[in-house]
Parts: C-alpha cells; sequence; structure tokens
C-alpha cells in the first residue's frame, strides 16, 4: 500500500463561487476517503458561512481571465449574476449541491467547520452571523494546534 | 485507471483476489456470507441492520448500473442521510461500504 494522507486542514480564503467551490470539493472528498478534515474560513472566505451572503455567491467575472471575456464585458450590469446562474445551472446537472447544502453536507460528513478570528473581528461579525454548523471561531494558533500532524491546504 | 497490482485475502474458505487498494478485481466472486470477515477487516464489528443495508444497496446499484454510487448519491437514494452514513461508516461510507459489498471503488468526486 502507497503511503497515505491522515489529515488536512483546508483554508478557505476567498468569496467568490470559483474561489469557495474548490476548497469544498477538496474537504468533502477527502471525508470520503476517511481522511480527517478540518475547514478553516479566513476573509472573504467567511462568505461560505455567512447567513446573509452563503446564498449569494457570485463567479467573479472581472478579473478572471479564466473565462476568456473581455474584462469592460464582465463589468456590465447583470453579467456576474447571468455567468453565476449558468454555472450553478451546470453544477447542478452534476448534482454539485449550492454552497449551504454542500456546506451542511461536509459538517454531517464530520468534517470541523472554523471561522477565523481575525476575520470576524475585521468585519465586525458574532457567531450568531454564521450558519449553526459553525464549529468555533478560533485564532491562528488554535488553528495551527488543530492543523498539527496534517496536511494544509490553502485556497 | 486500472491497477495490475493485486493482492489476495483468504474469507472463510476462499481465497479472493484484491486490488492494491482493498477492491475485488472480480466482484462476481463476493457472496453474503463474506460480509461479516469483509467488514472485520474494515473495523466494522458487529455488522448491523443498517451496515447490511447501505451494503445490500450498493450491491444493487452496481449490479443494475455497473457502478456504486458516491456519498451524495448514497445520501439522496440509500434511505440513509450522509450523517447517518458516517456514523455506519467512519472511514468513508461510499468507499468502505464498496469494499465489503465486493464492488470496485465507486469515481464521483462529490
Amino acid at each position: 500500500m502507497a503511503d497515505t494522507i491522515d489529515k488536512i486542514s483546508i483554508i478557505v480564503s476567498k468569496g467568490s463561487l470559483d474561489g469557495i467551490y474548490p476548497g469544498l470539493i477538496m474537504a468533502n472528498g477527502a471525508r470520503a476517503e476517511g481522511i480527517e478534515t478540518n475547514l478553516f474560513f479566513t476573509f472573504f472566505g467567511l462568505d461560505a458561512i455567512h447567513l446573509k451572503r452563503h446564498e449569494h455567491i457570485k463567479l467573479a467575472t472581472v478579473g478572471n481571465p479564466g473565462l476568456h471575456m473581455a474584462t469592460w464585458a464582465g463589468g456590465l450590469p447583470g453579467v456576474s449574476s447571468m455567468m453565476t446562474h449558468y454555472m450553478e445551472h451546470k453544477m447542478g446537472s452534476l448534482d454539485i449541491p449550492p454552497i449551504p447544502e454542500f456546506v451542511e453536507m461536509i459538517s454531517d460528513t464530520g468534517a470541523g467547520l472554523y471561522a477565523c478570528k481575525a476575520s470576524v473581528d475585521l468585519f465586525g461579525l458574532e457567531k450568531n452571523d454564521f450558519i449553526a454548523q459553525l464549529d468555533d471561531i478560533i485564532t491562528v494558533g488554535e488553528f495551527y494546534e488543530m492543523a498539527a500532524g496534517g496536511q494544509i491546504i490553502f485556497t | 485507471m486500472t491497477t495490475t497490482a493485486t493482492t489476495t485475502a483468504t474469507i472463510g474458505a476462499t481465497t479472493i483476489e484484491l486490488t492494491d487498494d482493498g477492491f475485488f478485481v472480480d466482484p462476481s466472486v463476493w457472496t453474503e456470507d463474506m460480509v461479516t470477515e469483509l467488514a472485520r477487516r474494515e473495523g466494522i464489528e458487529p455488522v448491523t441492520d443498517g451496515h447490511w443495508n447501505v451494503i445490500r444497496f450498493m450491491r444493487k446499484e452496481y449490479v443494475e448500473k455497473g457502478a456504486g454510487p458516491s456519498v451524495r448519491a448514497l445520501g439522496k437514494t440509500s434511505g440513509f442521510s450522509v450523517k447517518e452514513l458516517y456514523q455506519l461508516f467512519p472511514k468513508g461510507p461510499a468507499k468502505i461500504a464498496a469494499r465489503v459489498a465486493g464492488i470496485p471503488k465507486p469515481r464521483g468526486c462529490i
């Protein structure tokens, strides 16, 4: 048997659709492999677990060369919403859940969900601004203690 | 991906061939009386009705569709929630249940 990964900590630092999904897919996939998993949301990544925002995550259409779209076009009113709907539709057809449902499912797999204290303070938020599945708001030091002995992935 | 490296395991009186990550090379040699021993090898003891339901469901899906479901599909169709599935199979419901059900590893990403 080849080497195994037993534990990972995934940091989600971006608040766009394309910034959040990769971390969620990696976390969910890790649990499916039986790997101990913790998710740590920091900066705009907090939007993924923010009650008022997690249903309104948008695809970045400005400054995203991967879309192969003129920058000025990405900034036109409605373009980000339209592209987000298109992406959500495509993901739905592949049975990739919407972000709120996906985060809840990941919590159900037994993964830990944590918010970065510095970011929570920066944005003037509190525990009740977040989804019920959030395990705790922790400092970066506590994050490293929790991540000890495993791999860390930054997204 | 096809793996060529295999290993063997003795389950009861039968010697079976497994892939190097523990899945049956030939799902047709699997029988229900192997389940207790296969489950024990995965750290599952005793095998409860819940385990049996998931294992039989995985087997049925494989026979009907040619592949076992991923955890998300299992959570939507097996009658067990994702939470319950992980309580039954803490080391990964789709993966461990597939090993015990004698079917190939499910390949879904979600």
